[in-house]
């Protein structure tokens, strides 16, 4: 369960040199689909495709403990009672890394310049920015989490908010900012210092500068790597039926209790791909559509 | 004739390399002053140095009577008065032509919107500019963005400009609009103190050109005298160099 919080953003964080491969891939895969000029590979890709499908789904079901795992995991009629129950708590899934996306967009952003700032009057800021990073880079999320939302609420203050849903929305907020601040940082510092220059030869202060000239700039190229670490996030709420709170991991949980069966975990896996998988596609594109324009040759 | 910048034993080093070493230059205004020298002579430091894109480790740089490399000046005051144009144009690729000569206006000195693109739109017209407004500056040729550059310097309205080997990262067939620009420039009386390797631009446009060697200004005058009968053994050979190279 937390091997995926931290497995996941690491290589987020290396994004842009990680997705060079994928997209480089997809650039491939189009290029022998589409660039032999005739449909004939094509149907070489379809039929290959069919057959070796045909052959593995066969062999699955006909393999002596398959009765057994099709009872436990794919359950016709547990999956029809339970995807609605899961679906509809999804939303509560959907409203928490919804809120702590936002969150993260900006606490990130802050994080990533203070980084930046320059100047020994600064080190303060820049030494308590990096020590963050470190310290919500190096604790597992799901401890992240617990010690919040176990912890905080128990602690009876006042003015200190006691759902244990809200903190667990901090926590993986704080989590998730630290690598995306990272995400922002990679982003600034490929904008070449001339950008900056130029800027401030215009009389624009730093943080002009960086507002108008330098952000708009690295936010764009940062897209792709921010979106993966989205994904993360969005896999990461499920983090909080650890509380207790039930959102569509929990509820699964419940009626997998009830009925003896895996079928509802089998039925969250299936939102979750769902809603996972055009995403990651959408960062391929991304990735692709900015190594063509970068060959077309764009000016510093 | 009043004077536009004066350095005063300027010196700059890089950790151990020693790139500026006592330069004392006085530039009247509407003077024209073309620094030329060895690739690594310190020209480009020079003129980041005048635009406080570096600090000075000593001396000092006045400009118009104020001194900018005391304590407590306003940098950003300072810049917005000397506009420095890069042999690598630094046009802001996210922006329209259009936008990439308001900003400054705008958000340094405060000119309403309206105002500055009605000012950035004559003074693209004035360089022939007019069709590339809309346009962004990876559609431009080279020498048009680095015709947009200039005009970006020049929408500031500064009182000096420095030009650092503006045309070196051209094409031969786009060297000339760019040069025109200058030439424009230097007849409507812009002061400017300009690095380049274009010699013959150079005799053509400047009043004086300073020989730059090692960070020190070895030899200076005016064209005509420093391109026929320079003084200093270095100046004749780095003349004699770039003649060989066919660039005079
Ligand atoms: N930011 C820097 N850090 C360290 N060294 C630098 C820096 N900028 C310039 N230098 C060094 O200072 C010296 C002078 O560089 P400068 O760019 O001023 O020369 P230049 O006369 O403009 O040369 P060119 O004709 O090639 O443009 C060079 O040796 C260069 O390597
Ligand atoms: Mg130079």
């Amino acid at each position: 369960m937390d091997r995926g919080p931290g497995a996941e953003p690491r290589s987020a964080v290396t994004g842009r040199a990680a997705g060079e491969g994928p997209a480089a891939l997809a650039g491939d895969r189009r290029s022998r689909i589409v660039g032999g000029g005739e449909g004939r590979s094509v149907w070489v890709a379809v039929a290959s495709t069919a057959v070796f499908f045909t052959v593995a789904g066969v062999l699955v079901v006909t393999s002596p403990g398959w009765p057994a795992i099709r009872d436990a995991f794919f359950d016709g009629a547990v999956f029809r009672d339970a995807f609605p129950k899961i679906l509809a708590r999804f939303g509560r899934n959907v409203a928490i890394f919804g809120i702590a996306e936002v969150l993260v967009l900006v606490l990130a952003l802050l994080i990533a310049v203070m980084k930046s700032l320059p100047g020994p009057v600064f080190a303060p800021l820049r030494l308590l920015a990096a020590a963050y990073t470190d310290l919500f880079r190096g604790v597992p999320t799901i401890l992240v989490v617990a010690l919040l939302g176990f912890g905080m609420p128990a602690l009876g203050l006042r003015g200190v908010p006691r759902s244990d849903v809200v903190w667990a929305i901090v926590a993986l907020t704080l989590v998730y900012a630290a690598y995306v601040a990272e995400v922002y940082r990679a982003g600034i510092e490929s904008i070449h210092p001339s950008q900056m220059a130029a800027a401030r030869s215009l009389g624009l202060s730093r943080g002009q500068a960086m507002r108008h000239v330098i952000l708009p700039q690295a936010v764009r190229r940062v897209i792709p790597p921010l979106l993966n670490d989205f994904i993360g996030l969005q896999k990461d709420s499920a983090l909080v039926a650890f509380l207790g709170y039930t959102e569509a991991l929990r509820q699964a949980q419940i009626v997998s209790a009830a009925d003896f069966d895996f079928t509802p975990f089998v039925a969250l896996a299936l939102i979750y791909v769902v809603i996972t998988i055009p995403q990651a596609r959408l960062v391929d594109w991304l990735i692709a559509r900015d190594q063509r324009r970068r060959a077309g040759g764009g000016t510093t | 004739m009043s004077e536009a910048i004066r350095l005063e034993g300027v010196r700059k080093s890089f950790g151990r390399l020693e790139v500026l070493r006592d330069i004392t230059l006085t530039i009247a205004e509407h003077e024209v002053v073309c620094l030329i020298g060895a690739s690594g002579s310190g020209k480009s430091t020079l003129l980041r140095c005048i635009n406080l894109l570096e600090p000075i480790d000593a001396g000092r740089i006045v400009i118009h009577g104020v001194e900018v490399t005391g304590r407590g000046v306003d940098v950003d005051v300072v810049r917005r008065r000397v506009g420095i144009v890069f042999q690598s144009f630094n046009l802001f690729p996210h922006m329209r032509v259009l936008d990439n000569l308001t900003l400054g206006p705008r958000k340094a000195l405060g000119v309403p919107r309206e105002r500055a693109e009605e000012e950035a739109r004559a003074l693209l017209e004035r360089f022939g500019l007019a069709d590339k407004v809309e346009e962004y500056p990876d559609r431009l040729s080279g020498g048009q963005q680095q015709r947009v550059a200039i005009t970006r310097a020049l929408a500031m309205n500064p009182d000096v400009l420095l030009l650092d080997e503006i045309t070196s990262a051209l094409d031969p067939e786009l060297i000339a609009e760019v040069l025109d620009v200058i030439r424009e420039l230097a007849a409507g009386g812009m002061t400017m103190l300009i690095a380049t390797h274009e010699m013959g631009f150079a005799r053509d446009v400047a009043h004086r050109v300073c020989f730059l060697d090692e960070g020190r200004i070895l030899e200076q005058g005016p064209p005509g005298r420093i391109f026929t009968e320079p003084r200093e053994e270095r100046t004749r050979r780095f003349l004699d160099r770039i003649i060989a190279a066919g660039r005079m």
